[in-house]
C-alpha cells in the first residue's frame, strides 16, 4: 500500500507517495534523486548510506522513509554551503587523501561529522573503533583517520 | 613557464564531486522509460534443471518480461569468452567449457544465472524473481580443486572429463630435479593460499539502452575497461558491429580486478534493453556480489627451496593447483599461469625454478584476477620459503635474502622475464631501518613481559607490472593487445582536454595524468581536464589493471604530448620567423636560441585554431594529437615490508603492531596518491593473512561466507597505521620512468605477516586467515606437542 510521507531533507520540505517497504535511502535515491547516499550492502555493515536524522548519523538502509515521517534529514548534498564551500569535514578528507574511489565516502564524512561534534579532540583508538559501522576498501582507512582527525579539529575551531 | 608539477603532492581534482554527492556511479543514472532486472540465481552448487516455469512471474504486478535459457539460446547468443589460451603440457588447448549468459540444462555453482525478470520498478522485479518456479535434480558437487581431480569426483563439464581446465608447466624439470639432488638443504612448505572475495564497495551494476533511431545500444556498466567489455560483448557474445555499442564506465566504486570482466548480466541487460525496447538496469545487491563476483587466489601449492650450505639459492621447485571456478572468467586462464609462475624468481639469483599448474573446474563462482591477480600468490611462495629457510639455516631473514639479491641489470630470469633495473639492498636497508628492527628484541621483551607473544616478519617482493608488450602476450595465449591510447586536445584559447583508454575507479588519473599533461605544458592543473571510461569519447584503450595505468596509459600521454609540442615548434618557428631547429621548448615556453624571442604554448595553440599567420603550405591547422603505445617490457616495482605483530596467546588475537613498507615504483608523478595505493593495498592484503577467508560448505557447495558479517574485510580498527616510504630507480623503458604502484600492497603483505606470526608462535607455517581461532589452535597444539 502506498502511503504518504513527509520531512526536510537538506533543509527543503520534501513529500512523496512510497510504498510502506520503501527505506529511507531508497526514498532519497529514487523519488528525490539524492544519488550521493550510496548502498554498498544488505546487512547494515558497511554504512555507504548514512545520512543525519534530526542531526544524528543513520544507516538510512535500515529504516523505512515512513520511520523518517516528519524528520530534519541531512545528506551529503547538504553538508557544503551555498555557495560551495566545503565543511571542514569534507576539506579535510580532500587534503589528507581520505578517499579514492569515493563510493564509502559521504558516509563516511556524514558518520565523522556526527563522531566529531561530540569527540573535539578524539585520539586515534576513538577514530579507528568510530568507524565500526563504516566499510572502506580502498584506503585501508589510514587516511580516513587522519582526516577525521584534523577535521573535528577544524570544526572545534570554527565553532 | 609553469611549476614543476611532477612529483607534487597535489590535491585530486577528483575529490569535490565524491564530497559532495556529486559522484556519478552506474546505479546513480536513471534513464528516460528505466526499467530494473533482478537474476534469478541457482541455490544449488550443481544441478540439472528439469523445467521452469515463468508464468507466474510474468502476471505479476508490474513485470515486463521474463528471459531463461530458452530464450538466450534462441536468440543466439554466444557464451562468455576467455581472453587467454593456455596451451598445456602436452601441446593441446585448454579446456573451454561454454559459458553460457543465462543457464542451459544445468547450473554449475550457487549463484549461477538462471532466469532475468524485468518490471517496472526493482521492488517488483526482485519479488517477481520469486515467483519463478525452478524443478532442480540436485546433483553432488565439489568446491575443493584438489578433491576434484580424484577418481570419481563430480564431473561439471563433459569436455573436461577430469574436471582439468589445463596442466601447465614453466621452467627446465630435469635441471631442477638434479639441482635439488645436490642441494645442502631444502625447505619444503605445503600451503594453500586462501580463497578471497574482493568486495569493492559499490556492488557491480549495468544499465543496457536501445535506441530504434539509429540501432544502436549503451550500456553503462561498473567496468575498469570499457572498450574490452565492448570488443567481447559484441564479437564473441552479440555478434554485433562495434561501432553500434557504446560502454560507458562512469564513477565506478572500486573494482581490483574484479569489475575487468564481461559478466552474464552485462550481456543479458543489453540484449534485453532492446527486446522491450526500454532501458533496463541492474544493480547487485552485497549478497548477489559475493555468490557471482569473480573470486581471487584459492590455490593449493607445495614448494620447495635448493640452498647450498650458506643459504645461496639453487633451485625451486613449485607444483601447485589453483581452483578455477564453474566456468572460465575472462582472464582467469593466464592468473595461476603467466602471471604467477613467472615470478617466482622474486628478487633472487635463484638459478633453476620449475612450476607446474593444475587449473581445475569446481562449484564455486569463477576465480579470475584479484588486485596482484598471480603475483600475491607467487610472492607468498617465494617469501615464505625464504624466511622459513632462513628459520632452518639459522640465518638472519634480511641476510638470506642479502646474498641471493640480484644485483646485476638488466636480468634475465630462469622464468621467462627480463628485469630492467632495480635496487634491492636499496628497500631492505630502509626498511629494517624505518621498521626499528634495532630495537626489535627491546619490544620482544616487552610484550613478554606483559604475557604477549611478538613476531616480526619479513617479505621482499617483485611484480610485473605495465601488462604489457602485446607480442610477448600474443606468443603467451593472449587473445588481445595490451598497448593503451591516448589523445591530447588542445582548445584555442590553450586549455586542454586529454581521453585516456586507462580507467580510474580510485586511483586519481583525473589528477596523476593531469599533472603529466600540465607540468609538461605548464600551464596550471585547473586547465587540464582528463576523461575516460566512455567508448564514444575515448580511442579504443584496454583499461587498468596490474597496475598498468601510469606506465602505459601515462606513457601514451607523454607520446602525444610530444606530438603535440612538436607541432607547437613548428606553429612558433613561423610566428618567430626562427628556423625550426633554432626553437627550443620548456614547459610552455618556445624561445629561439641566442634570442629574446619567445611564444607561449597558448599563443601557439591560438595561432594553429586562427590560422591568420600560418604556414599553410607545411601544416594543417588545428592542435589534437594522438599515440597509441605498446610497451617494450614489462616493469618491475619491488619493495620489502617488514611487519611485527603482537599476539594474546589467551585469546589468539594477533594485532599488527607496526607495518612497514618501502617500495620502489620508479619515479612518482604524485606521492600521496602513490602513498595511498599502497596503504588500501596494504589493508587487502592484511586482510587475506587475518581476516579474510571465503568458505564454500564441502558437501552442499553453499557459499558460507555470504556476507559482511561472514566474511570479515578489515575495518578500521583491525589495522595499525602504517610507516611507508619509497626509493627509486627510474624505469628505463618508458619516459617517465615509472612503474606502477596500484598492487604492490596486496602483494608484499600476507607473506610479510604470516612470516611475523609464525615467528611469534615458533610454528612453521599457519593457514590464511590468520583468524583467533587458527592462531589459538596453533598455540594449543604447540602446548601439547
Amino acid at each position: 500500500m502506498a502511503v504518504r510521507i513527509s520531512m526536510k531533507v537538506n533543509g527543503k520540505p520534501a513529500q512523496a507517495e512510497v510504498e510502506e517497504r520503501t527505506l529511507l535511502v531508497t526514498f532519497l535515491r529514487e523519488a528525490l534523486r539524492l544519488t550521493g547516499t550510496h548502498v554498498g550492502c544488505d546487512t547494515a555493515q558497511c554504512g555507504a548510506c548514512t545520512v543525519h536524522l534530526n542531526g544524528r548519523a543513520v544507516k538510512s538502509c535500515s529504516m523505512l522513509a515512513m520511520q523518517a515521517e516528519g524528520g530534519d534529514i541531512l545528506t551529503i548534498e547538504g553538508v557544503a554551503k551555498a555557495d560551495g564551500t566545503l565543511h571542514p569535514m569534507q576539506a579535510a578528507f580532500k587534503e589528507h587523501h581520505g578517499l579514492q574511489c569515493g563510493f564509502c565516502t559521504p558516509g563516511m564524512v556524514m558518520n565523522a561529522i556526527d563522531f566529531a561534534k561530540s569527540n573535539p579532540h578524539p585520539s586515534e583508538q576513538q577514530i579507528r573503533e568510530a568507524l565500526d559501522g563504516n566499510l572502506c576498501r580502498c584506503t585501508g582507512y589510514h587516511n580516513i583517520v587522519k582526516a577525521i582527525a584534523a577535521g573535528a579539529k577544524a570544526m572545534a575551531t570554527a565553532g | 613557464m609553469g611549476e614543476a608539477l611532477i612529483g607534487a603532492r597535489i590535491q585530486r581534482k577528483e575529490d569535490y564531486r565524491f564530497l559532495t554527492g556529486a559522484g556519478q556511479y552506474t546505479d546513480d543514472v536513471t534513464l528516460p522509460g528505466q526499467t530494473h532486472a533482478a537474476f534469478v540465481r541457482s541455490p544449488h552448487a550443481h544441478a540439472k534443471i528439469k523445467s521452469i516455469d515463468t508464468a507466474k512471474a510474468k502476471a505479476a504486478k508490474g513485470v515486463l518480461a521474463v528471459y531463461t535459457g530458452d530464450d538466450v539460446a534462441a536468440a543466439k547468443l554466444g557464451g562468455l569468452p576467455c581472453g587467454w589460451l593456455i596451451t598445456d603440457v602436452n601441446g593441446q588447448p585448454m579446456k573451454e567449457p561454454p559459458h553460457p549468459v543465462l543457464a542451459q540444462g544445468k547450473v554449475r555453482y550457487v549463484g549461477d544465472q538462471v532466469a532475468l525478470v524485468v518490471a517496472e520498478t526493482q521492488s517488483q522485479a526482485r519479488d517477481a524473481a520469486e515467483l519463478v518456479e525452478v524443478d532442480y535434480e540436485a546433483l553432488p558437487a565439489v568446491v575443493d580443486a584438489v578433491k576434484a581431480r580424484a577418481k570419481g569426483a563430480p564431473v561439471l563439464h563433459d569436455i573436461a572429463p577430469d574436471n582439468t581446465c589445463y596442466v601447465w608447466a614453466l621452467g627446465d624439470k630435469g635441471a631442477v630435479d638434479a639441482a635439488f639432488a645436490k642441494a645442502a638443504h631444502v625447505t619444503k612448505l605445503e600451503f594453500v593460499n586462501n580463497r578471497l572475495i574482493p568486495n569493492a564497495i559499490e556492488p557491480r551494476a549495468a544499465n543496457g539502452a536501445y535506441s530504434r533511431h539509429d540501432d544502436s545500444y549503451t550500456l553503462y556498466v561498473a567496468n575498469q575497461n570499457p572498450h574490452v567489455e565492448r570488443l567481447l560483448m559484441t564479437a564473441f557474445v552479440m555478434g554485433l558491429p562495434e561501432h553500434k555499442v557504446r560502454v560507458v564506465a562512469g564513477d565506478v566504486g572500486g573494482g581490483f580486478g574484479s569489475k575487468i570482466y564481461l559478466y552474464a548480466e552485462d550481456v543479458a541487460v543489453t540484449w534485453a534493453a532492446k527486446q522491450i525496447n526500454r532501458p533496463v538496469k541492474w544493480t547487485a545487491d552485497r549478497s548477489e556480489s559475493y555468490v557471482s563476483d569473480a573470486h581471487g587466489r584459492d590455490h593449493h601449492t607445495v614448494a620447495e627451496l635448493a640452498m647450498d650450505k650458506d643459504g645461496k639459492f639453487l633451485a625451486m621447485r613449485v607444483k601447485t593447483t589453483a581452483n578455477l571456478g564453474a566456468y572460465l572468467s575472462t582472464f582467469a586462464s593466464c592468473v595461476p599461469t603467466i602471471l604467477y609462475a613467472t615470478l617466482l624468481a622474486g628478487q633472487y639469483t635463484t638459478p633453476l625454478i620449475h612450476c607446474e599448474v593444475t587449473s581445475v573446474f569446481t562449484n564455486t563462482a569463477p576465480v579470475d584476477a584479484y588486485r596482484g591477480a598471480g603475483r600475491p600468490e607467487a610472492t607468498y611462495v617465494v617469501e615464505r620459503l625464504v624466511e622459513t629457510a632462513a628459520r632452518e639455516m639459522k640465518l638472519d631473514p634480511a641476510e638470506i635474502r642479502r646474498r641471493n639479491f640480484i644485483r646485476t641489470f638488466p636480468y634475465q630470469t630462469p622464468v621467462a622475464l627480463l628485469y630492467d633495473i632495480g635496487n634491492y639492498d636499496a628497500t631492505l636497508d630502509a626498511a629494517v631501518k624505518l621498521a626499528d628492527v634495532a630495537g626489535y628484541a627491546g619490544r620482544k621483551a616487552e610484550s613478554a613481559r606483559r604475557g604477549k607473544l611478538r613476531g616480526i616478519g619479513y617479505a621482499a617482493y617483485i611484480e610485473a607490472c605495465g601488462i604489457a608488450p602485446s607480442a610477448v602476450a600474443g606468443s603467451l595465449g593472449a587473445r588481445a593487445g595490451l598497448f593503451e591510447a591516448g589523445e591530447i586536445r588542445v582548445h584555442p584559447t590553450g586549455s586542454v582536454t586529454v581521453f585516456t583508454g586507462s580507467h580510474s575507479h580510485g586511483q586519481g588519473h583525473e589528477t596523476t595524468f593531469a599533472q603529466v599533461v600540465a607540468d609538461r605544458l605548464g600551464m596550471a592543473i585547473e586547465n587540464v581536464d582528463i576523461v575516460h571510461g566512455d567508448t564514444s569519447k575515448i580511442l579504443f584503450g584496454m583499461g587498468t589493471y596490474g597496475s598498468r595505468s601510469i606506465a602505459v596509459g601515462g606513457t601514451a600521454i607523454m607520446k602525444a604530448l610530444d606530438k603535440i609540442i612538436a607541432k607547437g615548434k613548428k606553429i612558433a618557428a613561423h610566428l618567430m620567423e626562427a628556423a625550426e631547429t633554432d626553437v627550443e621548448y620548456d614547459r610552455g615556453v618556445y624561445t629561439v636560441k641566442g634570442t629574446d624571442k619567445k611564444k607561449m604554448f597558448g599563443e601557439v595553440a591560438f595561432a594553429a585554431y586562427v590560422p591568420h599567420n600560418y604556414p599553410h603550405d607545411k601544416l594543417e591547422p588545428g592542435l589534437n594529437e594522438n599515440a597509441f603505445y605498446d610497451p617494450s617490457n614489462f616493469t618491475f616495482p619491488a619493495g620489502t615490508y617488514v611487519c611485527e605483530v603482537e599476539i594474546d596467546p589467551d585469546t589468539g588475537t594477533t594485532k599488527v603492531e607496526r607495518f612497514t613498507a618501502v617500495d620502489d615504483f620508479g619515479k612518482i608523478i604524485n606521492p600521496m596518491i602513490v602513498d595511498g595505493q599502497v596503504h588500501g593495498g596494504l589493508a587487502q592484503g592484511i586482510g587475506q593473512a587475518l581476516t579474510e577467508g571465503c568458505q564454500y560448505d564441502d558437501a552442499s557447495g553453499q557459499l558460507v561466507t555470504g556476507s559482511f558479517m561472514d566474511y570479515c574485510i578489515p575495518r578500521a580498527d583491525d589495522l595499525p597505521s602504517f610507516q611507508v616510504d619509497t626509493r627509486e630507480t627510474p624505469c628505463t623503458h618508458n619516459p617517465l620512468g615509472v612503474k606502477g604502484c596500484g598492487e604492490a600492497g596486496a602483494i608484499g603483505s600476507p607473506a610479510a605477516l604470516m612470516n611475523a606470526i609464525t615467528d611469534a608462535l615458533g610454528v612453521k607455517d599457519l593457514p590464511m586467515p590468520a583468524t583467533p581461532q587458527t592462531v589459538w589452535r596453533a598455540l594449543q597444539n604447540r602446548k601439547a606437542a
